[in-house]
């Protein structure tokens, strides 16, 4: 599914193998698929197709995932830049994020 | 309405089949028209007749995501836990945390869940996962989260398999249809920005070497609203249509393509031979109109990231800056030759 990728090499994704303790959560929350297990501990598939959602890791309790959580959306930023904020998805209001 | 809120005590009957009224308000929310009070209260539902042993589900009051849960549930007992997103859908709610870990556990206290089912199961929709630590909800309440399928319609299959997901049932999809259902939408969103340039180009339109004319208006205005409208549906419409096969994983250069092409159609459909730097000048402005509106269409997409469409603008608001300057410039100048 190459038209499911992005920017490649932007993603904010880190991970550090060590502290795996291999409980699948990942895997299970990755709406990309980015993980797999190998070996009882997780592996990064493709670091391209990570979409920077931040639901792997707030699901690692032992803090194995790390990475920028923020909304991938023009209007977001824009309004974000004007409002000297960082971008949120103010969905209340107009923007198109849902 | 065939449902209501239920109270702790006892709690009401929601039914699986959509009335008429849930139906036409589908149709609403999908083009967004007063989408924002589109809620319906937080709280513990009943579906069917459950037991405590039957499954609870965790959905947002975001109307439309509760409708669609419980229309896929048909036939099955349950609970369904609504949490207060204030109206914006679960994977929204997400994002800004309000679909979240607090308000999970919160919830289960105020309803008094524990009292209701004799098990410690939530089964918590995929797209929720942004906001919802699965390790801190059962820390705090003893409930242990299962995600669930990303697409309500894989829920009976989930169940089936034993609560099991694939790779395919736990991946998002962006597919031709749920591109156009987003293109209402889109339409909708930037519509100042096309009402605010409608104006300009239209006054623009009545400039002339001799000094300005309100019957020019008239008579050029047209071809401004034409190129105009075309390389706004362009933008919103045709390239999130065509996305994948548009070249340039860029969604800015994806619209800069899409504009420049059908621009360039109408230059050759309604203006062949007509004055060479007004039509530059309209290939131009509607290359970074279209640019500007695909660009907006990476808050609809399900796989852009933050870094990426902040790089991606770094490069792409200057052009369409840029394109529109010089656009604008050119149009002035074909008018007073
Ligand atoms: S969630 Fe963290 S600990 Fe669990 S498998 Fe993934 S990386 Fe390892
Ligand atoms: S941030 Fe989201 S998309 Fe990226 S790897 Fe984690 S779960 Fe997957």
């Amino acid at each position: 599914m190459d038209s499911q990728i992005y920017l490649k090499n932007v993603s904010t994704l880190e991970y550090d193998s060590s502290l795996c303790i291999g409980c699948k959560m990942c895997v299970e929350v990755c709406p990309h698929n980015v993980f797999r297990m190998v070996d009882k501990k997780s592996e990064i598939i493709d670091r391209d197709k990570c979409m920077e959602c931040g639901a792997c890791e707030i699901n690692c309790s032992p803090g194995a995932l790390k990475v920028k959580q923020g909304v991938g959306c023009a209007a977001a930023v824009i309004s974000g830049f004007f409002k000297g904020t960082e971008p949120n998805c103010d969905c209340g209001t107009n923007t198109n994020c849902c | 309405m065939d449902f209501t809120k239920l109270s702790l005590v006892s709690p009401t009957l929601t039914s699986s089949t959509w009335s008429r009224a849930d139906r036409w308000g589908a149709v609403r929310v999908r083009s967004s028209i007063g989408r924002n009070h589109y809620q319906l209260a937080p709280g513990l539902y009943k579906l069917g007749k459950p037991g405590s042993d039957s499954d609870v589900f965790v959905s947002a009051n975001y109307k439309l995501s509760f409708d669609i849960l419980r229309r896929e549930l048909k036939g099955l007992d349950a609970w369904i836990l609504v949490l207060q997103t204030y109206g914006v859908n679960v994977w929204c709610a997400a994002g800004k945390g309000t679909f979240g870990t607090d308000e999970i556990i919160r919830q289960i206290k105020d309803t008094g869940l524990g009292s209701y089912v004799s098990h410690k199961r939530l089964i918590v929709p995929q797209l929720g996962a942004p906001g919802v630590s699965a390790h801190k909800v059962k820390k705090s309440s003893g409930f242990s989260v299962k995600f669930g399928p990303v697409r309500a319609e894989d829920i009976k299959d989930y169940i089936a398999a034993g609560y099991k997901k694939d790779e395919l049932t736990r991946s998002v999809q962006f597919n031709f249809k749920d591109r156009i259902l987003l293109a209402p939408v889109e339409v909708m969103n930037s519509l100042k920005y096309l009402i605010l340039a409608l104006i300009f180009f239209g006054l623009l339109s009545g400039i002339h070497r001799g000094g300005y004319s309100f019957p020019l208006i008239l008579e050029e205005g047209p071809i401004a609203i034409i190129f105009l409208l075309t390389a706004y549906l362009t933008g919103a419409v045709f390239t999130p249509a065509l996305l994948p096969w548009l070249p340039f994983r860029h969604f800015g250069g994806k619209g800069l393509i899409a504009g420049f092409l059908t621009s360039g159609l109408m230059i050759l459909l309604i203006a062949p031979g007509s004055q060479a730097f007004g039509m530059i000048a309209w290939l131009l402005i509607s290359g970074a109109v279209s640019s500007f509106l695909a660009m907006n269409f990476t808050g609809a997409s399900t796989y852009t990231g933050l870094s990426g469409v902040r790089k991606e603008m770094r490069f792409f608001v200057p052009l369409q800056i840029a394109l529109t300057v010089i656009g604008i410039t050119l149009l002035i100048i074909s008018k007073l030759n």
